[in-house]
């Protein structure tokens, strides 16, 4: 039940009559197939997120189309539509609170009544479980749960919609080395399993190249495409690739790419500051 | 909390006894007030074996509890739209802005000449000052919820319905708790003014009536009373809300 994203000559322009008029993304083209793995990579501020927040349907775009499997998703003066078939993984986490964990991960389908209480208080546990045996978290709260856990239960909410695109906007930046490495092996095995298809977001070029099949390089603002990098790196992904000869080469690649813009973007902020 | 409540008192009788002040000279020790307090008959008529010590308390409760209720049910809405709606937001502002300032007892005059008599008026102007607290915070409490948890809503299928009950108010309720506390001690005090001002019985009727009287400890004991059923009506609402946040409780570590 994966879909192929299109994205043609996507532009956004905040405010764009006001005073404080910013282009945010200008025409940006990239393809995504069905059950394909694409990493964005850009600098803070290059537009990553407007774009995801174009695809998940938060926001118009001023330009271009998006289209899921040919169907129109976005293009200007269309209002923007989230909806179960694209959920996100949002940077900062957004379990609710004041729901345990089950409540949580069951929300989607027993609010779009997709399935039954008990079809989908099954299905969770079985996801929680496969999720490195998070079942037994089913009743607490999220705040109890550590951030690593809070990601993986958060992915699992998504997976319980059986979406056509699941959405990842830096879910892993503010954790450190060692449980972003678990969770990297997480969400390879989810994508193996599920063969779902994932825009995932980040400014990280080395776990962009190794969790992806494709890696899109984005300028800074005005955010638009510079690169498209194929991974060729084989499935399944492990630790040690990190050191191969071929990681290397596609690193080197894209880094001189990446470098210019961070060193751009840069600038650009420190002229801002002045 | 014991020996702060002990510690008090001492130093309410040394004050009394010891230091020479005027001021100090003619206001019953906590003795004088506790015996006249527990007498079955108090010299100035007002005692816990008297029917009218509940008669006052029972008015005043009534009044206090009616304006609180009626502040909730109409202030948690309202706020819910004002947090909610942007340009709700803009139309209420301008009014609760212009209207807030007003200092509650100076809408006494116009409340009981609108509502024909002091009971309506009193409970109205008690109402007023818990009705700002519990619409100001609840509008404050809905925008101040991340905006990802409505995001998160609407990409998992939650109709707008859904996003009222699953999102709008649960994150709001911490602060629509903190607007509940603020209303009823706000409530309290606005209904003591009004009652000293216009009404029949009640404890700020009880404590204008012995100042008129000069019953030092009558007065004392109303006091008294009024801080009893302040604390009791702000620990009633705190245990409510703690009950509906049990999810906050555990997320500070009190359940593990």
């Amino acid at each position: 039940m994966s879909a192929a994203l299109s994205i043609r000559g996507v532009s956004k322009t905040y405010d764009p009559q006001g005073g404080a008029s910013v282009e945010a993304l200008r025409d940006c083209s990239f393809e995504v197939r069905a059950e394909e793995f694409v990493a964005i990579v850009g600098p803070s501020g290059c537009g990553k997120s407007t774009l995801l927040n174009a695809i998940a349907g938060f926001d118009t775009i001023t330009g271009g189309e998006i289209r899921l499997d040919g169907a129109l998703l976005a293009r200007p003066g269309l209002a923007p539509r989230p909806g179960p078939d694209r959920v996100v993984v949002f940077q900062h986490g957004a379990l609710f609170p004041w729901k345990t964990v089950l409540e949580n991960v069951t929300y989607g389908p027993l609010r779009q009544k997709a399935l039954s209480r008990e079809a989908a208080q099954a299905k969770a546990l079985e996801l929680l479980r496969a999720s490195g045996g998070l079942d037994g978290a089913a009743a607490t709260y999220p705040a109890q749960l550590s951030s690593g856990m809070q990601r993986r239960v958060e992915i699992v909410r998504a997976l319980m919609n059986d979406p056509r695109v699941l959405l990842l906007d830096e879910p892993f930046r503010a954790m450190d080395g060692f449980s972003k490495a678990t969770m990297h092996q997480h969400l390879l095995e989810l994508h193996r399993r599920y063969r779902k298809t994932i825009v995932f977001i980040t400014h990280d070029l080395d776990e962009a190249i190794y969790l992806a099949d494709t890696v899109v390089v984005m300028t800074t603002r005005p955010g638009t495409v510079k690169e498209i990098i194929r991974v060729g790196l084989e499935r399944p992904r492990v630790p040690q690739m990190l050191y191969s000869r071929a990681y290397a080469e596609l690193k080197r690649g894209a880094a001189q790419s990446v470098h210019e813009e961070a060193r751009r973007a840069f600038e650009r902020g420190e002229r801002e500051q002045a | 909390m014991l020996a702060g409540t002990v510690g008090a008192a001492a130093l309410w009788y040394a004050c009394v006894a010891w230091v020479p002040l005027e001021a100090f000279r003619r206001l019953p020790d906590p003795v004088a007030v506790v015996t006249e307090w527990l007498s079955p008959r108090p010299t100035y008529g007002i005692s816990i074996f008297t029917e009218a010590y509940y008669k006052h308390i029972l008015y005043s409760t009534w009044r206090a509890s009616a304006a609180f209720v009626a502040a909730t049910l109409l202030g948690v809405p309202l706020g819910v739209c004002i947090g909610w709606s942007r340009s709700f937001s803009a139309y209420a502002s301008a009014l609760l802005g212009l209207l807030r300032p007003v200092p509650p007892l100076a809408w006494v005059p116009l409340a009981i000449l609108i509502f024909a008599g002091s009971e309506a008026a009193v409970i109205f102007v008690t109402f007023l000052v818990a009705f700002f607290a519990t619409t100001l915070n609840t509008a404050v409490g809905v925008k101040s919820i991340d905006p990802d948890f409505f995001r998160a809503a609407a990409c998992l299928g939650a109709s707008r319905r859904d996003i009222l009950f699953d999102v709008v108010l649960p994150g709001a309720l911490p602060n629509i708790f903190t607007g509940l506390q603020i209303a009823m001690g706000a409530a309290w005090f606005s209904l003591v003014a009004g009652e000293m001002i216009a009404a029949q019985y009640g404890l700020g009727f009880l404590i204008m009536e012995s100042y008129n009287l000069i019953q030092f400890p009558t007065i004392v004991i109303a006091m008294a009373t009024l801080g009893l059923l302040g604390y009791l009506s702000s620990a009633l609402i705190r245990a409510l809300g703690n009950r509906l946040m049990r999810w906050r409780e555990q997320s500070i570590g009190l359940a593990a």
